[in-house]
């Protein structure tokens, strides 16, 4: 028999039931909840006069609305506010435990799940949130749900799934100052947007095995953006490093059981993956992107793609309508591009390692006495949680962010899908480390270039793109 | 939610691949607590020619003449033909409420994102996934004649072309059944409490940190 793959044995562990036909019922360890997605699901319960199945395995946290300015006078948005309150009183009547907007726990969930230890390897981890599959870097299998789902998973704990196939993507060594942004835009630019549908895709190769676990849960992020409901990344030392001690982690003997238990996460070596996808890491640059799907990417390096050079009609359509939007001319170098805005957060790049490497760069624009281009109209930095926040500050981060001009926010999703206050102005160019450059994502009319964080802080002290290497050498 | 059994319906096209849920139903209108009433602000931006907010007044903005479903040979429309990688981006199931309560029950493409896929099920839309050369047929055919439309029929997974044509499509058959039935998913699984019990009495014994 075959062996089988990480994700063979994460959902064999969970299969309540299966059904003819492939249909099962699996069983969810971890169900993260926010403002947005969950109003009609608690409505759901209560007309039906149902009741959450098992609380203990909820977290809830308000990010998509909240300001990230001054929060002393609540939510100024009227609507927002409502949708702020109606989460408060769902999990005040239901008994879930809450990280409320003035706690210095609040922030993405997506960042406060793996923070506080609720994310832990081997789990399955719903939300309804497509970006849910960041906390498949800790080995487990996690994935964003509609509504429904939502209600269907606080009612009954388990969630009616078929089983996807299995994909690995395996990207060798990347060479310095290439980082985990940059690894997931070079996969999602090589297997497109789609590329991942029907599949759970598990990242590996020593690119991703070097990666801290911070920039696991960066790859993992952006699996949706390759189609992929879920990804993944093998249990490793640091894996189990990273849990330890945290506030949700188990303690005691629990610990030593369940450390023994994850070092089992991993694919067997006789596995097999329904595709493999082999990446060299070595041809892998500095990533941005230039139109409006994620998969319109290329290396800092290169030029804006010419549309006649591409055969496919329905392809070349897109990249015409994509250079219109994005007001950008065909064969135009990356790096002869100006930004007037840049955005440095989301829960694809707002943990601590991300702030680090933007404030690197803005340090040094600092010690040579440079700032933020006036050119750049405002430059946000907006953790990813109150105790990213708090660490920032204790290493002095935000001193820095602010000596180099930028502004220093507090926690939440902000200007990666603007719900909140933070949003482009029409024909106003970003470079955001976030995870969608749709057309609109960020305010009607904004146009997005995706980048890392050190490559989004250069952009912001240069007014336009640069090859972060050629800063930081 | 609503059965679907069959449908004949006006065939609307939306002849761009990779159409995202911002695009279907932009942000702005996430802050609703309800269900109901998207449809209003279904491709918002591409709709209109102002920027739309919740709460305004829908039948007084200036409607984009060059938006495809703003033309008068598509108005009634209850079918959507679409191209790869329909629905891609955010879980919210604000596209699919959206959709359906513009009035569509049917969407073809050839190809769907997963999420997207999953939510339409639970709201009474069926999703129908055809060879891109099919689709491509269809989208001609459609341009070609004013007020072409499709008999869509579930049980018999078929769709029927005005020339008779028949073109069979695969369903899941749980959610097929779900869908022809009109049934309720969380009243299904609550059939199985004692397997769900089961599972936790055996997983507690594995995995007791689970549970701690």
């Amino acid at each position: 028999m075959a062996g089988k793959t990480l994700y063979d044995k994460l959902w064999d562990t969970h299969v309540v039931r299966t059904e003819e036909g492939g249909t099962a019922l699996l069983y969810i360890d971890r169900h993260l909840v926010h403002e947005v997605t969950s109003p009609q699901a608690f409505e759901g319960l209560r007309i039906a006069h149902r009741k959450p199945w098992r609380i203990d395995t909820v977290l809830a946290t308000p990010d998509h609305n909240v300001p990230t300015t001054d929060r002393s006078m609540g939510i100024e948005d009227p609507i927002a506010r409502i949708q702020v309150e109606t989460l408060d009183a769902n999990v005040e009547e239901f008994g879930i435990t809450y990280f409320p907007m003035n706690d210095v726990r609040q922030g993405i969930v997506h960042v406060i799940g793996p923070e506080e230890g609720a994310t832990l390897p081997g789990m399955t981890v719903v939300c309804g949130d497509s970006h849910t599959s960041t906390h498949g870097a800790f080995g487990a299998l996690a994935h964003g749900i509609g509504t429904s789902e939502v209600e269907h998973v606080l009612a009954t704990q388990c969630l009616v799934q078929k089983k996807m196939k299995n994909m690995q993507v395996v990207v060798s060594k990347v060479g310095a100052g290439v980082t985990a942004k940059d690894i997931v835009l070079a996969i999602i630019g090589e297997i497109g947007t789609a590329g991942g549908t029907g599949y759970a895709i598990e990242f590996a190769g020593e690119a991703i095995s070097d990666l801290s676990i911070e920039g696991r849960m960066t790859v993992c992020n952006m699996a949706i953006e390759g189609g992929a409901r879920a990804g993944m990344v093998a249990v490793d030392n640091k894996t189990i490093e990273y849990v330890k001690g945290r506030p949700f982690a188990p303690k005691g003997e629990n610990w030593d059981m369940a450390v023994e238990d994850w070092k089992g996460l991993t694919s067997d070596p006789d596995a097999k993956f329904d595709h493999v996808v082999e990446i060299d890491g070595r041809q892998i640059q500095p990533q941005v992107t230039w139109g409006t799907s994620p998969e319109m990417v290329v290396g800092v390096d290169a030029r804006v793609p010419d549309p006649e050079n591409e055969s496919d009609a329905v392809k070349k359509d897109g990249m015409e309508r994509a250079l219109q939007y994005m007001g950008l001319e065909a064969n135009t170098p990356i790096t002869e591009i100006a930004v007037d805005v840049v955005f440095i957060g989301s829960c694809t790049n707002s943990r601590i390692e991300d702030l680090r490497a933007a404030a690197v760069v803005a340090q040094k624009a600092v010690t040579e006495g440079r700032k933020v281009s006036d050119t750049v109209k405002q430059a946000l930095v907006v953790p990813g949680s109150g105790l990213v926040k708090q660490q920032a500050e204790e290493e002095g981060l935000d001193k820095i962010f602010v000596a180099a001009g930028f502004e220093w926010r507090e926690p939440g999703c902000s200007m990666c899908l603007a719900m909140n206050a933070d949003r482009l102005q029409p024909d106003e160019r970003c470079a955001s480390t976030s995870n969608r450059n749709f057309e609109g994502r960020q305010g009607q009319g904004g146009r997005t270039h995706l980048v890392s964080p050190a490559m989004a802080a250069a952009a912001a002290i240069a007014g336009h793109f640069v090859d972060v290497r050629d800063l930081t050498a | 939610m609503e059965k679907f059994t069959v449908l004949n319906g006006l065939v609307a096209p939306m002849d761009r691949a990779n159409v995202d849920t911002d695009a279907i139903i932009p942000k702005q209108f996430l802050k609703s607590i309800k269900r109901s009433g998207f449809g209003p602000n279904l491709f918002d931006e591409w709709r209109y020619l102002d920027h739309g907010e919740p709460g305004m007044d829908n039948t007084h903005r200036p409607l984009n003449p060059d938006f495809v479903l703003n033309q008068s040979r598509y108005q009634g429309a209850s079918i959507l033909l679409a191209r790869k990688n329909f629905g891609c981006g955010s879980s919210r199931e604000h596209a699919p409420w959206a959709l359906e309560d513009y009035g569509f029950r049917v969407i073809i493409a050839p190809s769907f994102a997963d999420i997207f896929f999953n939510n339409c099920f639970k709201n009474g839309i069926l999703p129908i996934k055809l060879d891109e050369k099919i689709v491509d047929g269809l989208f001609q055919d459609n341009a070609a004649s004013d007020g072409y439309q499709l008999k869509v029929d579930l049980e018999s997974q078929t769709i029927t072309t005005p020339n008779g044509t028949s073109i069979r499509f695969d369903v899941d058959e749980f959610r097929k059944d779900c869908l022809l039935n009109g049934l309720d998913d969380i009243g299904l699984t609550l059939k199985h409490v004692d397997d769900i019990k089961a599972y936790e009495t055996k997983r507690k014994q594995q995995a007791p940190w689970l549970f701690a």
